[in-house]
């Protein structure tokens, strides 16, 4: 009786609240609508879905507009600047994925509405993992952001790659999720707070104790397994193939995004005085995730594999400004946000290429795009756009994420970023090697089968594809718009 | 002294027009080929329209200036901002880029090379000249990087789809070749930014301003700076190409389509050296200075280099191409010697050289249409067949050989005086050396283009083609190269034209350099 006495509600600001809010009644009312209409309501399922992401993003603008930081929860649940962008990323991210998502659904007769319920399930601790500042709120986050995720992979139930892909991640995951929470235990004896800033007095302020390396490794390692960093990147390849192209599109931007706003926090905040660990921590991580990714990439026959591998090297570009965390600071953290945002974009319209293509060739290897260009244009030219994107060619925005990542490097100065600067450079040139076997195929090649009838792109897919090709170009045009919200994110250091 | 009025336009009205054409063509339905050819046509010719305008509106008097002016905000993040300008150095390849392009839609009418699709073909012509007018106009350094690169992708694909029997090696080739010099160049952009103190010319301590480059850089020390420029003579000097980074163009050219390589060599490898004296040597003259002796020698080398490669060739195309290599070696060495003499002749020899093997590779192009060979050996008698084309290419020919009078000479001519007498720093004794070795190169020069025409314009035609009708020039390959033979003889007559235009701009930098090595 006494404890219930002195449990009092804590204070509860609804309109830091509101995308989460708004995010969870739209997915209840999708449940509600599969409950209550059943078949009948399947028609309208993706729209409710896709306006229900799209509501979300309406307080993130008034929040941001607004203006003011607010902190919940003793400090656990933050909405200040940087979450709000990552909000943003998140919610448009999975925007293009519903939209990727309708047709290939709907086409292979899969569990429509249970399929949006997770992946906006998935979404929504999403949302949550971008203002968690405590292990607690950071840890239900990410169970909740990856529990759906495991139930999606597996969700061609047919197909027995499918249920690898689900069964490999859903392994990988909880183990990764185990170390990881063994690190946030020690963590916590350490600090005696869950609270990120107090970890961060409690770690700086200790000598080379043993405890805190162990947790910050585990920790560390723990996320190193959700952005699939080399050597923990094994499930990558096999659960992206298997997936249901749609999710491996989420998969590998929403869901690796998350992963990286999460170490953002980690860090940024509660690691902050402890880059004699962070920094060498992560600079092999960056070497070895941008050169194996990459050499790997460069041996795959399937679009999709080969997509899986570039994701994992640009994951590795990703990891670069963690390595000079100490020495560049703010310029780190504005250089991981823009490469998160830009690299969405250019990812999310690559992946709705392959779908696109595959609806046609109902094939992944890339020698199926031989001839593209001779019969979808379009989709040759957008792909083109999205994978010089992803090389780091102007005028298109991966140009502007590797250059920011560089200046990160450069505004560090020290002998061991001048050694990954060159790392760095060396694999975006081979980066361009797989890239440009694709760009071939679509323009140099002959149609493999001789069958160019054009393809039809449904309204939806075509819509993402605009969409993202846009966001590509401008951003790499004008990548003050991008930066800027890279540049606010800062206040994460704070 | 920011422009004001449709002078502020103007120049951003010259970059983007050609751009604005391609995105209107991209709405267009691929079947309509005439539409196409009229939207790239009227699009390149606005963008030449005001460039005109520009041209007429330039203060001649205050050539050493920045003109038209705009600057503008653009990536806050980085202090990197919308500069764009023009002086007496730009404003004649300005000129060349704009003139070209509309050219190569001109000949491109009855030439869309094999698979057609003259859409995208034209499209991507149009996405060049927004790269290379922009490159040349561009006064902010991130600004230049992101115009230079803009010409990667569109060659890619011209050599790639359009190309001839080894494409898709040549295409990769220069991409890749391109692609590592540009890497380092934007590191070298890089630690310009971090290491010069904007402060000093009054604006942010870090900064890409190309106009206070110069001043901001002072502070860098001589041992880094060395370095610095070591990167952008990589991302530089590939594009030229100097040797032994020339290895792309041979094959670039050669594969490439008729207008692709007539582009290459007319404004492409311009942007290489265009690089070196409007960045490199303004804003790290002392690095400069260093560097010189070892650039000449590359030059020469060249220049010899690309004269016995030329000796070797059995291709006419690839002939030409190697011809290009000599010929940039000229230029090279002219901007070695770091004096106002040898860059207004580097000036004027990337000018000839873009209208003289421009013309080149037009011909060489026509007579690929003609004879589908380029097999020096199966050709002949040229003169015969199509006599007006014979001429034209013996017209070339002798530009490109240096005959006085034609606009060849005063591109290697002054270049191989200027070495006689190189800027103070630099040791008179290896630069007469030089001078002695490009001197030789003029004589292999005359060789290998006599030869040339002789093999495939005299005598009779050979016997497979001797019964063939052969077309001579037809209408729409003489509005093409009209204005090239016109510039080759006007700019050979009066070359002050070109000089007095250049020649503060140049004497400018010659000044910095002068200051670097005596400070």
């Amino acid at each position: 009786m006494t404890l219930l006495a002195i449990f009092e509600r804590p204070a509860i600001d609804w309109h830091a609240f509101a995308p989460e809010v708004v995010l969870l009644c739209a997915l209840l009312l999708v449940l509600l609508l599969d409950i209550i209409f059943d078949e009948r309501a399947r028609q309208i399922i993706p729209t409710v879905a896709g306006a229900g992401l799209l509501g979300a993003l309406l307080p993130v603008v008034t929040l941001a507009v607004d203006g003011q930081d607010r902190f919940m929860f003793d400090g656990a649940f933050a909405v200040d600047d940087a979450a709000l962008v990552l909000k943003a990323l998140f919610l448009i991210s999975g925007y293009v994925v519903v939209l990727l998502s309708i047709d290939y659904i709907r086409d292979g007769d899969y569990y429509e509405n249970e399929y949006y319920t997770l992946l906006m399930s998935s979404l929504l601790g999403m949302l949550m993992i971008a203002s968690s500042r405590d292990l607690v709120s950071m840890f239900v986050a990410l169970e909740l952001l990856s529990i759906p995720a495991y139930m999606l992979a597996a969700w061609r139930k047919g197909g027995p790659t499918s249920n690898e892909a689900g069964i490999k991640y859903y392994l990988m995951g909880v183990f990764a999720s185990a170390v990881m929470l063994y690190g946030m235990s020690l963590l916590y004896g350490v600090a005696g707070s869950t609270r990120f800033v107090d970890i961060g007095v409690a770690v700086s302020g200790s000598d080379a104790s043993p405890f805190v390396v162990l947790a910050i490794l585990f920790v560390v390692v723990g996320f190193a397994f959700k952005v699939s960093a080399v050597p923990f990147h094994s499930w990558a390849p096999d659960t992206y193939e298997g997936a249901p192209t749609p999710i491996t599109a989420f998969l590998a931007v929403a869901s690796k995004a998350a992963g990286f706003v999460a170490l953002l926090q980690l860090v940024f905040v509660a690691f902050a005085g402890r880059s004699d660990v962070i920094e060498p921590l992560f600079w092999i991580l960056a070497a070895l995730t941008m050169t194996v990714g990459n050499l790997i990439a460069l041996r795959q026959e399937n679009i999709v594999r080969m997509l899986a591998y570039s994701g994992v090297a640009q994951g590795g570009f990703m990891l670069v400004p963690f390595a000079v965390s100490g020495d560049a600071g703010d310029t780190a953290i504005t250089a991981i946000v823009t490469y998160l945002i830009i690299y969405a974009f250019m990812n999310l319209g690559a992946f709705g290429v392959v779908m696109a293509v595959a609806r046609k060739t109902r094939s992944g290897q890339i020698s199926s795009y031989g001839g593209l260009f001779s019969y979808a244009p379009g989709l040759a030219v957008a792909m083109t756009v999205f994978l010089a994107s992803l090389a780091g060619i102007p005028p298109l925005g991966g140009w502007f994420a590797k250059f920011v990542v560089i200046q990160s490097l450069f505004d560090a100065a020290s002998v061991s970023s001048a050694i990954l600067g060159v790392i760095f450079a060396v694999n975006t040139v081979i980066a361009f090697g797989y890239y440009a076997r694709v760009l071939r195929e679509m323009w140099f090649s002959p149609v493999p089968d001789g069958d160019s009838t054009p393809i039809k792109v449904p309204a939806a897919i075509a819509t993402a594809l605009v969409l993202t090709a846009v966001a590509t170009v401008v951003s790499g045009v004008l990548p003050q718009l991008v930066g800027r919200f890279g540049d606010i994110s800062t206040s994460l250091a704070l | 002294m920011q422009a004001t009025g449709f002078d502020a336009w103007a120049l951003s009205l010259v970059v983007f027009l050609p751009l604005i054409g391609a995105i209107v063509m991209m709405v267009i339905p691929k079947a309509e080929e005439e539409l196409h050819k009229m939207v790239a046509m009227a699009a390149s010719l606005a963008a030449l329209a005001v460039g005109i305008y520009v041209l007429i509106n330039f203060d001649y008097d205050a050539s050493g200036e920045l003109q038209f002016v705009v600057d503008k905000s653009w990536i806050d993040v980085i202090n990197s901002r919308y500069i764009i300008g023009l002086d007496g150095l730009s404003l004649p390849l300005l000129v060349l880029s704009l003139a070209v392009v509309p050219l190569c839609v001109i000949y491109s009418w009855h030439h869309i090379p094999e698979p057609g699709n003259p859409k995208a073909f034209l499209i991507l012509i149009l996405i060049l000249g927004t790269g290379m007018n922009g490159t040349f106009v561009s006064q902010d350094l991130i600004l230049f990087f992101v115009f230079f690169e803009i010409v990667l992708l569109p060659m890619y694909f011209m050599i790639g789809v359009w190309g001839g029997e080894n494409r898709q090696y040549a295409a990769i080739k220069f991409f890749l070749f391109t692609l590592f010099g540009s890497a380092l160049m934007i590191l070298s952009f890089l630690a310009l930014f971090f290491l010069a103190d904007g402060t000093l010319a009054g604006t942010t301590a870090n900064t890409f301003d190309m106009r206070a480059l110069p001043t901001a850089a002072t502070v860098i020390s001589t041992t880094t700076a060395v370095w610095i420029f070591g990167g952008m003579f990589m991302g530089f000097g590939i594009k030229v190409p100097m040797f032994p980074f020339h290895t792309w163009l041979p094959d670039a050219h050669t594969q490439a389509p008729t207008v692709g390589s007539v582009i290459l060599a007319a404004v492409l490898l311009k942007l290489g050296t265009y690089g070196f004296i409007r960045i490199a040597i303004p804003i790290l003259p002392g690095a400069a200075v260093e560097w010189a002796p070892f650039i000449g020698l590359l030059a020469v080398i060249g220049i010899i280099y690309g004269a016995l490669g030329c000796l070797a060739q059995t291709d006419m195309k690839r002939l030409i191409a190697f011809s290009s290599v000599a010929h940039m070696g000229f230029v090279m060495l002219g901007i070695a010697t770091l004096t106002d003499f040898g860059m207004n002749a580097a000036v004027f020899g990337m000018v000839a050289h873009g209208l003289i093997t421009g013309m080149l590779f037009f011909v060489a192009g026509s007579v690929k249409d003609r004879y589908h060979t380029l097999e020096i050996a199966r050709l002949g008698g040229l003169l015969k067949q199509a006599p007006k084309m014979g001429w034209i290419l013996g017209f070339a020919t002798m530009a490109s050989l240096g005959l006085p009078g034609l606009a060849g000479f005063w591109g290697e001519f002054p270049a191989i005086l200027a070495a006689y007498q190189p800027a103070d720093a630099l040791s008179e004794e290896t630069f007469r050396t030089y001078m002695v070795i490009a001197a030789v190169g003029t004589v292999l020069a005359a060789g290998y283009l006599l030869w040339l025409f002789q093999r495939t314009a005299f005598g009779e035609p050979s016997d497979e083609f001797a019964d063939e009708p052969i077309d001579d020039v037809i209408p729409t390959e003489w509005m093409a190269w009209s204005p090239f033979l016109l510039g080759i003889v006007v700019l050979g007559v009066y070359p002050n034209l070109l000089f007095s235009i250049t020649d503060d701009t140049v004497v400018n930098i010659a000044e910095l350099v002068t200051a670097a090595a005596g400070g």
